[in-house]
């Protein structure tokens, strides 16, 4: 079983404010003077704003915000996040892998932008409603 | 030079406390524009049988992330330089989620270090519980040091 894949945005405004809420303030994700510098293409998102995009994905598919009981990925390719009011997009699509011991169910995870997959390993397991 | 394989296994003294404030979920949740109440609404988070607000599932990145590089990627002994740092795995395993007023203190391990092709791999490990010793949430990070030039 698959879910509706899910869309989300990404500007260099959200990329500044996740900074100031996540106490995150590498400069590779607001500087492309800093980014380019250290040989990224341009100013990249946080993988941990990915990953939270994604777990948005996964608390609404699951139905609930205290569903998600684990939740693993692996950062594979940077997002670049150009100075556009457009920004890019990261599309999340899940699958259901099948259920823990306990019941619960295990999803199977998928993060691209421009195509490209950005996330590996992206597992959630929630819990059934 | 490689990471000194000594380190896995070793455990750092708990943290101070860190307060989960509602305001400080609230702004994480509009941060990354999850709109469900529950991290808003202290009455929605009631209804679903929370004390107050609850945080979305990667708010406790703000806490381990912070703490496990105080106490471990700054710990001059093992000599990380974090210019060459990137991110590559990230995994969370929740008791429950996280509620506004928790006053939460972690542990962090360091559980294994690795080195391939030049590269240098370190996964810590932050047991995130309650100052009464309640399980919160067990977080994993592995690091990646890039090999010098």
């Amino acid at each position: 079983m698959s879910f509706e894949s899910q869309t989300f945005r990404v500007t260099r405004a959200d990329l500044v404010r996740y900074a100031g809420a996540s106490g995150d303030f590498n400069p590779i994700h607001w500087s492309e003077r800093f980014a380019t510098g250290v040989g990224l293409p341009g100013v990249i998102a946080h993988g941990m704003f990915t990953m939270a995009l994604v777990g948005r994905a996964v608390t609404a598919w699951a139905g609930a915000p205290d569903a998600v009981v684990e939740f693993g990925v692996r950062f594979a390719r940077p997002v670049p996040v150009p100075d556009t009011d457009e920004g890019t997009e990261v599309v999340v699509t899940a699958t259901v892998k099948g259920e823990t011991e306990d019941g619960n169910t295990k999803l199977a995870l998928t993060a691209t932008c421009q195509g490209e997959k950005v996330l590996s390993l992206a597992q959630a397991v929630v819990r059934k409603r | 030079m490689p990471l000194d394989q000594s380190f896995v296994g070793r455990t750092y003294p708990p943290t101070e406390p860190y307060l989960v404030g509602r305001e400080k979920i609230r702004e994480f949740a509009r941060a990354i524009g999850a709109t469900d109440r529950e991290y808003v609404d202290p009455e929605a988070a009631r209804a679903i049988g929370y004390q107050d607000v609850v945080a979305p599932p990667t708010f406790p990145i703000i806490i381990t992330m912070a703490s496990s590089h105080a106490q471990i990627v700054e710990d001059p002994e093992l000599g990380i330089d974090y210019s060459r740092v990137v991110h590559g795995d990230q995994k969370f395993a929740y008791a429950r989620p996280i509620v506004a007023g928790d006053a939460l203190v972690c542990v962090n391990t360091v559980e294994e270090i690795t080195t391939r092709g030049g590269h240098d791999f370190m996964t810590t490990r932050s047991d995130v519980t309650t100052e009464a010793g309640e399980p919160v949430v067990t977080v994993w990070a592995k690091l990646v040091q890039r090999g010098e030039e």
